[in-house]
């Protein structure tokens, strides 16, 4: 797009094209999204929920392969849930504390059996929390292969004027399982100063842009979008969370979630379609991490949590989209969380050794 | 710690009629595993302000136990024994604070895969426990009770979806008094059934109304410093960089009086309960939507009352991130378009945890979009799948489940 338009001239005297990736053999692309709070089918796929997501219904589902069974036999902790599907293990560290997964991530795979460059693989976050995951502290990856890491609430929170913090705590508070969540930040996320630098976009313009924003999550895929006008990286990961506050116990805001999300993904593959860099050689993939508990299991609270390990909490979908996939199919025989790994491995050329998952063959 | 070398004396921390319940038991608890022993004790250890029918509960449990003939208890028990447990866990001091123990045993169980056998293990022994006791006929039938979308003047929402597969859909009632007629019957029930903590009203609001004694009362609205202060607690905690682990710790290890509130109701079994609802309860401190349905929840699972009446009131609006940037709206307003879909659904997750109590073939339930004309009425002498447009007086309604 920015080609199109004339503005790509201006980027090149800010240094844009060195950070652009290097074409992959067939330019190939993949943007996973994942559902960082875990959404039940019966809001979502089951005939009762369909009205909550329109764009996924009617927009997305006729151009996928649709998976109807991703179990996660993992903990449903969002952290520790979202390392495992990014490293194809199972990981058992806890969710609640800010450290690396033991096992190599797929960003990892890629940078390294595909030498690909630091810039070509981003991961854009919801949450403090999720500072560690671009990669592991696995001996032959980790250090320096990992993805960089954008948490933009984080930023948002650097960019208000001094003092002013205080007033956004609550926006801060990245995990909605517990009123507090502020774990010392290591790693590689990506600070205020480097967002000019990187994504050439001026704090002034975050932060204007970030005021006219509902949620989290809009400001993650408005980061999401800078990142795939200016860097272009071949693969992106986009974590969304808003659905979570349906840990707060009131149904229509998760319902709210939900719909956002869906209206989310579809704009996130829009701009799939309408981005030179992506159109026609980009894979998407949409799941949700895991489910909720069910309203019949008396452990829990329905909706509220995912803490009874039920059937319903274990269980979620996924979509894939885009070139070469087939469209309008469904597949139902049960599939594990732990084979988007390989299935990325199975697209892009790398091997991902350490994952326990199995390329899902629907989709390759 | 091992459980075999248990002694009286390691329960003198314990309340007193926890203690003597413990001592009473002791060669039971000797020979129970690790991995269910301090589960076991945290019930115990709170058995001084536990609900009457929660002492009958976990009475039930020692029964139980104690039937057993040594092979049926080593049946029973070989799933927890079974179970893997850490270093840092057995020697943990799991006498005296068995709910820490029960969060780190939680962790411990996700992390090891072993979360699916206890968690069948469980359901299972709990299954076994109910069965082995004759349930005696209750006094009346429960009845449940739920008013919705106070606040609400039109709806598009289609209402009481999920329920109406369990009784009958009425969409022209003529509630006029309706709500005093409700209370009425509350109070009724009460009076003619007199029972310790044997009749709710749960308000999301302020609850004004009096009523004959035996109505054991909770509101959102009194709890109100309460909450103050506990959310001052936690901003306190959040500065000093307590981890989430350790809050949950600090929060359901908090008494009345560190809140504040040395006498809520002067009953000590309600105070601790209504704290309980604002330490263990998620989202209860700030939606009164989600403290009316939790509350409700948490009386139905503790207290296992004959009338239960939940009346929910309009919550604070979320605020949006634009708005929060803004710096406007810093006392939000109210949402009741919003509250009516978490009360809707908080009126069904009322019904299903009725209906997980005794007598739930002979319970009734009823909830009314308050001050509008649908009401929806659940019954063994009512239809279920049904609906109904004629108009029809509440009164009728009554006659059906009352």
């Amino acid at each position: 797009m920015r080609t199109a338009t004339g503005a790509a001239a201006a980027g090149s005297l800010f240094g844009l094209a060195p950070l652009r990736a290097h074409a992959l053999p067939k330019g190939r692309k993949a943007v996973v999204v994942t559902f960082g709070g875990g959404a039940r089918d019966e809001e979502t796929f089951m005939p009762e929920g369909q009205e909550n997501i329109p764009h996924l219904l009617n927009e997305l589902i006729p151009r996928a392969t649709f998976f109807t069974q991703v179990v996660n036999r993992g903990i449903l902790g969002h952290y520790v849930a979202t390392a495992s599907l990014a490293t194809g293990v199972y990981e058992t560290f806890n969710n609640f504390a800010a450290v690396p997964p033991d096992n190599p991530t797929v960003f990892e795979y890629f940078r390294k059996d595909l030498k690909r460059p630091a810039f070509d693989t981003w991961v854009v976050a919801p949450s403090n929390g999720f500072n560690r995951i671009g990669e592991s502290d696995n001996r032959s990856y980790g250090a320096g292969l990992g993805a960089g890491v954008i948490l933009p609430k984080r930023l948002l929170a650097s960019a208000l004027a001094p003092g002013e913090g205080n007033k956004y705590d609550h926006l801060l508070r990245d995990n909605y399982e517990t009123p507090l969540y502020a774990p010392q930040l290591s790693g590689n996320g990506i600070e205020l100063h480097e967002l000019a630098e990187v994504m050439k976009l001026s704090v002034a313009d975050f932060v204007v842009h970030a005021k006219t924003l509902d949620s989290p999550d809009e400001l993650s895929v408005y980061i999401a979008r800078q990142l795939m006008r200016q860097l272009a990286p071949s693969l992106l990961w986009i974590t969304l969370h808003d659905i979570d506050v349906a840990h707060a116990g009131a149904y229509s805001l998760y319902i709210n979630g939900i719909q956002r999300s869906d209206r989310l993904c579809a704009e996130i593959w829009r701009a799939i379609e309408s981005e030179p860099e992506y159109a026609g050689k980009t894979t998407m993939f949409i799941l949700p991490d895991f489910g909720r508990d069910s309203d019949t299991d008396a452990g829990g609270n329905g909706f509220q949590h995912h803490r009874t390990g039920d059937q319903l909490s274990r269980t979620t979908w996924m979509m894939v989209l885009g070139p070469g996939i087939r469209e309008n199919v469904v597949v139902d025989r049960p599939v594990q969380s732990t084979d988007l790994v390989p299935t990325l491995g199975g697209l892009f050329g790398f091997q991902a050794k350490f994952s326990q998952g199995r390329p899902l063959t629907e989709v390759l | 710690m091992i459980a075999g070398q248990l002694k009286p004396e390691q329960f003198d921390g314990y309340p007193p009629e926890a203690k003597r319940l413990a001592t009473s038991h002791i060669a039971l608890l000797r020979q129970l595993p690790l991995g269910f022993l301090p589960l076991l004790l945290k019930e115990l250890i709170v058995y001084d302000w536990k609900f009457p029918a929660e002492r009958k509960e976990l009475d039930k449990q020692f029964t139980y136990l104690a039937s057993l003939s040594p092979a049926q208890f080593d049946r029973e028990m070989s799933s927890f024994s079974g179970l893997r447990l850490s270093p840092e866990l057995e020697n943990f001091d799991w006498i005296n604070k068995p709910g820490i123990f029960s969060e780190q045993l939680s962790a411990h169980l996700w992390a090891t895969h072993q979360i699916d056998t206890f968690r069948a293990a469980a359901v299972g022994y709990v299954h076994k426990v109910n069965a082995s006791e004759r349930h005696e006929p209750l006094p009346l039938p429960r009845l449940g009770i739920v008013l919705v979308g106070r606040g609400v003047t039109a709806s598009k929402h289609p209402l009481f979806r999920k329920l109406r597969p369990q009784g009958v859909y009425f969409k022209q009632v003529n509630a006029d008094n309706a709500h005093k007629q409700l209370m009425e019957l509350l109070d009724e029930r009460a009076q003619a059934h007199p029972l310790a903590f044997g009749h709710w009203y749960i308000d999301g609001s302020t609850s004004d109304t009096q009523f004959h004694s035996g109505v054991t009362c909770v509101s959102y609205a009194s709890l109100q410093s309460v909450r103050t202060v506990l959310v001052d607690k936690i901003e306190k905690a959040y500065e000093s960089g307590m981890g989430s682990e350790a809050l949950r710790t600090m929060l359901a290890e908090m008494r009345p009086e560190a809140l504040g509130s040395k006498a809520l109701s002067g009953d000590l079994i309600l105070d601790r309960f209504q704290i309980s609802l604002l330490t263990e309860g998620s989202g209860t401190q700030i939606y009164s939507t989600t403290f009316v349905q939790w509350a409700a929840r948490e009386a139905l699972r503790r207290a296992q009352p004959l009338t239960l009446f939940a009346r929910f009131a309009p919550r604070q609006r979320e605020r949006s991130m634009k708005e929060v940037l803004a710096g406007t709206l810093l006392t939000p307003g109210l949402d009741p378009e919003g509250s009516l879909i978490d009360a809707d659904m908080g009126a069904y997750y009322t019904w299903l945890n009725q209906q997980r109590l005794s007598g739930s073939g002979e319970s009734r339930f009823l909830v009314w979009f308050e001050d509008h004309n649908e009401v929806l009425a659940i019954g063994p002498e009512v239809a279920r799948g049904a609906e109904l447009d004629r108009p029809i007086v509440f009164e009728e309604i009554l006659k059906q489940i009352a």
